[in-house]
């Protein structure tokens, strides 16, 4: 793990990259990283994120901006921008459901190739996968998903990397900092080394690539 | 009485104490407000927390701690959090006992659409999809009819949420169930008659002997 500034990471961000971005409605997002997406106006970007949250906040900025050309998500309904700019084919959306959502990232960060889930059997989610019968039970084949880039926001962040979450702003972030090549992260604060309890620990040190100092 | 704190009233009669319980936006949410004080229910939000509690008092509200819809709540004692995929564990692997969700249309056979109007209305599916195929038991909370059309319909037109069929329908106006795979009224709102609720209905309703008045 290396701590650098919120520029330099954003910097390493190229246009067109895929990003996933941790936050559930905006909650647990890392908002000075978007905030710097938006500053350095990287554009034509890959999000994989679960919601659009609103206009002006979480990656809603991003969409604020036109900085998106997909958009992997389970929900934009409460992001008119997003909407629109789907309308006018500027924004490809690609709508997953929820829990569908989240294994497919598991599945990329834990190696796995894909996950079998009943959701969506029946509904127009199924087509163009494969269905498979196990035990007489139908199941969709749901493959991985991993990115880039994770944006991850933890509540407390050791000098090593050592990364805890508060309350709901867990949601994606542990899972999504297993699932791309480069891990970013904010942190609402940074820590001394043995803060945070081994026991307490969700998203194990060597897992992050960047933490962003303090300014 | 109106017709959301009909609808609320009456699903909040279908609690059992221990129940795991997830409740979605909208009308469902209002249920939580009829949860009879003795009776020991856990509410989950799917954005990661067992135990919602009210909403906070004014300033109180912290920014890490929401509802599905961003909204500040509280947590009450013995609250759990979680990241998502437990979140959906806990929903898909058939641990979640109830859940209320609002609807679009409902059909004869019990399948529900909530998700989309093709070309009108593309929110997402969110935790819906994954709701319904995996909780214990699934109601629908919804008005009977919007703008004079049935909302219980012979047939979903709009894209499905899951081909599994629900257990139960509450709206203003009716309980109905599907218990058999017979689409059949259970109950009637407060002053409201059998004959009125066909009237609104597109589906073929089973009508029983005896439809009893909501005890709310």
């Amino acid at each position: 793990m290396r701590a650098v500034s919120v520029e330099e990471a954003v910097a390493m961000i190229p246009n067109g990259a895929t990003v996933m971005v941790g936050g559930f409605m905006g909650v647990g997002t890392p908002e000075r990283l978007l905030d710097e997406l938006v500053r350095q106006r990287k554009s034509e970007l890959s999000i994989i994120s679960n919601d659009a949250a609103v206009p002006g906040k979480g990656v809603g900025k991003l969409f604020d901006a036109a900085l998106v050309s997909t958009l992997t998500t389970s929900h934009i309904g409460l992001n008119p921008n997003v909407q629109r700019q789907m309308m006018a084919n500027k924004v490809a959306v690609n709508l997953v459901p929820q829990g569908t959502f989240v294994e497919r990232i598991r599945a990329g960060g834990c190696g796995l190739g894909g996950v079998l889930t009943p959701t969506g059997i029946g509904t127009i989610v199924e087509e163009g996968k494969r269905k498979i019968e196990v035990d007489g039970k139908s199941f969709l084949l749901e493959t991985a998903l991993r990115s880039d880039f994770a944006l991850i926001h933890a509540f407390l962040a050791d000098y090593l990397g050592n990364l805890t979450y508060a309350l709901t702003a867990r949601n994606f972030n542990p899972v999504m900092a297993m699932a791309a090549d480069t891990v970013v992260v904010t942190a609402e604060h940074i820590v001394p080394v043995g803060v945070i309890a081994p026991d307490h620990v969700v998203t194990p040190a060597p897992l992050v690539d960047f933490l962003i100092a303090n300014g | 009485m109106d017709a959301q704190s009909i609808i609320a009233r009456r699903v909040a009669l279908e609690l059992r104490s221990g129940d795991l319980v997830n409740l979605g936006i909208g009308i469902p949410t209002l249920v939580a407000n009829y949860v009879p004080s003795d009776l020991k229910v856990f509410f989950q939000s799917e954005n990661g927390l067992i135990g919602t509690g009210p909403i906070p008092e004014q300033g109180m509200a912290h920014p890490l701690l929401t509802d599905a819809g961003g909204r500040p709540i509280s947590a009450l004692p013995g609250a759990s959090t979680f990241d998502s995929a437990m979140s959906f564990g806990l929903i898909r692997g058939g641990h979640v006992d109830l859940t209320v969700l609002g609807g679009l249309q409902v059909d004869a056979e019990g399948r529900l659409a909530n998700w989309m109007i093709p070309g009108k209305m593309v929110p997402g599916m969110g935790g819906a999809m994954d709701l319904v195929t995996g909780a214990k038991r699934v109601i629908v909370a919804m008005q009977h009819a919007a703008k004079g059309k049935s909302k219980i319909v012979q047939k979903c037109a709009l894209p499905l949420t899951s081909s599994r069929p629900i257990d139960l329908v509450v709206t203003d106006m009716a309980v109905i169930g599907f218990a058999g795979g017979r689409i059949t009224l259970w109950e009637t709102a407060p002053g409201v008659t059998v004959a009125e609720v066909i009237a609104v209905t597109e589906a073929d309703l089973f009508i029983p002997a005896n439809v009893p008045e909501m005890k709310i």
